[in-house]
């Protein structure tokens, strides 16, 4: 850490002290030839000739994959873990990604045996366990939307965003004209028009009105008969929610338009008002948001798409649904369908997660989740707008965002910022997103962040704001307390080094 | 980060500019094709060039490759319509050049279709208030 | 609410500081008429312990103590316990995707290691496992290719999972009518033939055009058979067509040889530690060569250095991906399946370069086991095709039929191909891996073999 060696202002953490962590090098380079970690049981059966049976196809030159022994694999992991953050250790204020607690009875529930060695073709009349938590998990979310149909397919929001333009497309196909434009706002996340454009739709960009919002008379001029539909975040990216959206709703509906709700933000409206309700056609959730399925390092999310009833027989196949005999039963005869959007029915390992999540909270514990996330947003509002400067002064919901106007008199930027919270022993918050905000800092606590947390890190924030008046360069030249400082982004773009190679053998490039 | 600000390089006289921030200096049919110092200066350290193919056609205010840094990309509009006769390959292995000189660090060579197209382009005065202008915001 | 860290006079104090007289101040920018009056007609709260009984009821509704003889594309292999000691740790599962490197070292590290092992297996220069799946890798390979080649003819072998080839469908049917993406199919050596089981290369070398950006094939293939990939990289290649090899049963990399001669791969991870969880999440992984990394879509890691010289791992090239290029991105991939491909991490290290060859080695033969078996008691198709865990069964009996029977002895069987090959008749798909007991195989064969009795009795 930076010391006060000049009498410069350099703040005290609270949340972090220094500590050791272990060095630990590539597996490749502990491994050594006859090191084992595995023991196979003996075959039952008769032994093989691997090149009587493959004959060409038989691989002459084994993986270099390395030799350890077990316990060299469990420090190997164990080490490495120990040089991530998380949120089991403290709070990620990324805005539009609620980063909240991973309940642990989901990840228990989801490996009882019977759910996670369940294959996807084993008969139907043995899969009623994981038909039933598909069915009920449906359910939940349809109330929770307030839509009408809802398929569970999706691996991840993108996903569900194709397959919600998808639903779209279809449905104006039906119709006889499968329009030719999507218009998305400028403050909307980089999936959005990747996804409109993957499927074909040209895509009209629109821009915010003073407010961060979508300004309603300029969108009632740009909606005409190509117009497919509008991609709307609510509560924008800024966190704030659109007020007139039934105005917009009405908009599009007006020209045979659709609206479709990209449902990042859903912790700001579970359990307090429903999408269905103010009149979005199609929609997709992120269980790996909204209903806690771990982040894992990236990934798996899972991405359901719901719909109204208009949108219905478009669905993916299959299609989960209950005989006269109180069978569950999948259903692949749907001719409208757009047909699948993956192999199987979805990320049924998140599905049970999210359903944990939903009944240990109950209509009750869902409410106040959102009230919560929305107090907690509000209250780092409050504790330093004093400090950052709010580009706009609607009403923040989950999320605020500050830019970084005032901090740049001093030379400094959101993203120097971000890696000086890192000596405070906090995760930045999403830098310079929205694009509407200049230099933006984007910061969503979460309903997982007691008091003292919030407390913490306001107390960082402001004590980095002191840091940038009185003496920038520690701010500039942060992180100092991590394992590696800023790393050369530059050259890995310039000369990719994407795997291990032997020493001797040139690496790549 | 790439060099200071835009006003302390200076834009050739005799180079075109335009308001997508590439600059066209002709002789006789022939044009030669890069991007701004104010360009290089916003992406900051480039990482790679696409580069269009010898024999393509190009079109004036359409796509002919893009520019990438760390954490930005930007498509490069043609000035002019023509067609490449030749491309600067050093950018494939070094396309720090254009940080270093983006004024010398030339990206294709066209054949001009009509040299008199490039008029219309702005002048480097007007480029340069051009480009104070966006700063400004 | 017990995932709540505060107190009701918490709560108070919060709203006081922030100038609210209650939580509704916060909500009243939603308009009135949308605010919910009443709670979610949702299941009430429930107990910790309520929640385990009730996905453990859910289990029991499932099989359970059944042999189990289905593959298609999920496999069942043994997990070492390690995976799940070390997935568990809450700085992995709770760790965020690693844009903040010097907070995520761990987590670029372990994918580094993941890209180089998936390097070496495939025979690829480089490999991420930022597809959602082996399914929707397809599409994603595919649109790789036609941005390398800028051709939109695609040709896809009918021995490419069913559901794979669906996939694909869905992604190209709109694409079709705007940027003329075509899609043929190819089909496969008819039993008794030398190509048995295995893409017709006549009509492959027949379909593919100077239009054609890629080929697609599977290997091993939907019915176990592995592909003569040389000779369809050469027809390929002769007309400058890409090759796309998927491939569904990662084991067999252990023993099969690696598609070196395409120019992508895609491969379902699953087989390496994951769970088959009916039916996802899994682990999508697409593998290329060098000189095609810049059209690659979803994250890759790269080795760098920090300002005083350490190594360092940093998502890299990032450019092509969604959040910065938006429409003009080569996909709208954004998450990736970080925590699956760590299982997968740790499986392929459990086992290691001597591993990974004997866990293919007893697949091998534990499936040429069962075939012999099981294949005595009805006709084995494609038996002189070399291929690896899987097989195809003809029957006289309808799989529903000869299913039905096996299950009363707790045994599933292969699964029915009829509705995707109907040329097939009453043909399965069987799949045995190193936790087939020889003891299973014989006690289904017992079954099969009674229905000749069966027959006669009729």
């Amino acid at each position: 850490m930076p010391t006060q060696a000049d009498d410069k202002f350099v703040g005290t953490t609270r949340k972090v002290t220094q500590h050791l962590t272990q060095n630990e090098g590539l597996s490749f380079e502990k491994s050594a030839p006859g090191k084992r970690a595995y023991r196979l049981a003996p075959l039952d059966v008769p032994e093989v000739d691997p090149s009587a049976l493959l004959g060409e196809a038989r691989r002459s030159q084994s993986a270099e994959l390395p030799e350890l022994s077990e316990i060299e694999i469990i420090r190997h992991f164990t080490r490495l873990s120990t040089w991530n953050y998380a949120i089991d250790l403290g709070m990620y204020p990324l805005g539009s990604c609620t980063m909240k607690y991973n309940p642990r009875v989901n990840e228990f529930v989801s490996r009882l045996e019977g759910i996670a060695e369940a294959h996807p073709y084993q008969p139907e009349n043995l899969s009623q366990g994981s038909l039933g938590i598909l069915r009920l998990l449906q359910t939940c979310l349809l109330e929770i939307t307030g839509m009408d149909a809802i398929t569970l397919q999706p691996a991840a929001g993108a996903h569900g965003e194709f397959t919600g333009i998808l639903l779209a497309r279809a449905y104006h196909e039906a119709k006889g004209n499968a329009r030719k434009n999507v218009i998305i706002p400028d403050s909307a996340h980089g999936t959005n028009p990747a996804t409109a454009a993957i499927c074909g739709y040209e895509v009209v960009n629109f821009k915010s009105n003073a407010n961060g919002g979508v300004d309603v008379e300029a969108l009632a001029r740009a909606v005409n008969e190509e117009t497919a539909a509008l991609m709307l975040t609510n509560p924008s990216t800024i966190g704030v929610f659109e007020n007139e959206i039934h105005r917009i709703a009405e908009i599009l509906h007006a020209k045979g338009a659709l609206l479709y709700m990209d449902g990042a933000n859903m912790n700001a409206l579970c359990g307090k008002t429903r999408p269905g309700d103010f009149g979005v056609d199609v929609m997709h959730l992120n269980l790996h948001k909204t209903f806690s399925t771990p982040h894992g390092g990236g990934g798996p999310g899972s991405g359901p798409v719901a719909c109204r009833e208009h949108l219905e027989p478009f669905l993916p196949i299959p299609v989960v649904e209950e005989g006269q005999d109180g069978q569950l039963r999948l259903n692949y005869d749907r001719p409208q369908s757009v047909g699948r959007v993956r192999a199987f029915y979805g990320n049924f390992g998140m599905f049970v997660r999210a359903l944990a999540y939903i009944l240990a909270n109950g209509p009750d514990g869902l409410r106040q989740t959102t009230e919560d996330a929305v107090l907690n947003a509000n209250y780092i509002r409050k504790k330093l707008e004093d400090l950052y400067e709010l580009p706009y002064n609607t009403p923040s919901m989950h999320e605020v965002v500050f830019s970084d106007r005032r901090q740049l008199r001093n030379g400094v930027r959101t993203g120097d910022i971000a890696k000086r919270l890192i000596d405070y022993g906090f995760h930045p918050y999403t830098v310079s997103f929205p694009l509407i905000v200049p230099g933006a800092l984007m910061i969503e606590p979460t309903e997982s962040e007691s008091r003292e947390e919030l407390d913490l890190f306001v107390d960082a924030m402001r004590q980095i704001a002191r840091e940038v008046e009185e003496n920038p360069q520690v701010v500039l030249d942060a992180p100092h307390s991590t394992r590696v400082s800023r790393l050369d982004e530059t050259t890995a773009a310039r000369k990719p080094v994407l795997r291990w190679k032997e020493q001797g053998i040139a690496n790549s490039e | 980060m790439g060099k200071e600000s835009a006003n302390e390089m200076a834009y050739p006289t005799n180079y075109r500019y335009t308001r997508e921030h590439e600059w066209i200096d002709v002789s006789g049919k022939t044009g030669t094709v890069g991007i701004t110092d104010h360009a290089q200066d916003s992406l900051g350290d480039i990482v790679f060039v696409e580069l269009p193919k010898v024999g393509d056609k190009v079109e004036k205010g359409k796509v002919f490759g893009s520019v990438e840094s760390v954490k930005a990309v930007s498509d490069l509009y043609s000035p002019a319509t023509g067609t490449v006769t030749s491309i600067n390959e050093e950018l494939t292995a070094s396309p720090e050049k254009i940080n270093a000189d983006a004024h010398a660090a030339w990206i294709m060579k066209i054949e001009l279709n009509d040299p008199g197209e490039v008029d219309s382009l702005l002048k480097a005065e007007d480029y340069e208030k051009y480009v104070k202008e966006e700063t400004g915001h | 609410m017990r995932y709540l860290p505060k107190s009701d006079a918490e709560r108070a104090a919060m709203l006081r500081e922030i100038g609210a007289s209650s939580i509704d101040d916060l909500f009243a920018i939603i308009p009135e008429e949308y605010r919910l009056q009443r709670d979610l007609e949702i299941p009430r709260q429930m107990g910790e312990s309520e929640i385990v009984d009730h996905f453990k009821a859910a289990a029991a509704k499932n099989a359970n103590g059944y042999a189990s003889f289905l593959g298609a594309g999920v496999y069942r292999h043994y997990r070492p316990v390690l995976i799940d000691t070390i997935v568990q740790r809450g700085e992995f599962l709770t760790s965020y995707t690693p844009y903040q490197a010097e907070i995520t070292q761990g987590t670029l590290q372990a994918i580094f290691e993941f890209q180089t092992m998936i390097s070496e297996l495939t025979g690829m220069d480089i490999a991420n496992a930022s597809m959602y799946d082996g399914s929707t890798a397809c599409p994603e390979a595919v649109m790789m290719a036609m941005r390398v080649t800028g051709r939109d003819g695609v040709v896809v072998a009918r021995t490419v999972h069913p559901e794979y080839r669906q996939v694909m469908h869905t992604y190209a049917q709109h694409r079709e009518k705007e940027s003329g993406l075509k899609a043929q199919e190819v089909g496969y050596g008819a039993e008794g033939t030398s190509q048995a089981g295995r893409v017709d290369l006549a009509a492959l070398e027949a379909a593919v055009t100077d239009q054609t950006a890629c080929v697609l094939v599977q290997s091993p293939n939907f019915f176990g058979v592995i592909e003569d990939v040389p000779a369809i990289a050469e027809i390929a290649h002769k007309k400058g067509a890409l090759l796309v090899v998927a491939i569904a049963e990662a084991v067999s990399l252990g023993i099969v040889k690696p598609p070196a001669e395409a120019d992508i791969v895609i491969m379902e991870a699953q087989s390496f530690g994951v769970a088959p969880s009916y039916g996802g999440p899994f682990c999508g992984v697409i593998a290329a060569k060098e000189k095609y990394v810049r059209q690659m879509p979803g994250r890759l890691v790269g080795q760098t250095t920090d300002r005083q010289g350490r190594r360092g791992f940093v998502l890299t090239l990032s450019t092509r991906e969604q959040h910065i290029r938006r429409e003009k991105a080569t996909s709208n991939i954004c998450t990736n399946q970080a925590l699956v491909a760590l299982m997968a991490t740790v499986f392929m290290t459990v086992y290691g370069k001597e591993g990974v060859r004997e866990l293919a080695l007893q697949n091998l033969a534990k499936a040429d086991y069962a075939a012999k078996i099981l294949g005595a008691q009805g006709t084995l198709l494609f038996g002189r095709s070399p291929r690896f865990n899987e097989f195809v069964l003809q029957t006289e009996e309808t799989p529903e039929a000869l299913n039905a029977r096996l299950l009363e002895q707790k045994i599933i069987g292969g699964v029915a191909l009829k509705k995707w090959y109907p040329e097939l008749g009453n043909a399965t798909l069987w799949c045995a891996t190193e936790l087939t007991s020889k003891e299973q195989v014989d006690r289904a064969a017992g079954v099969l073999a009674a229905t000749a009795v069966g027959a006669e009795a009729r």
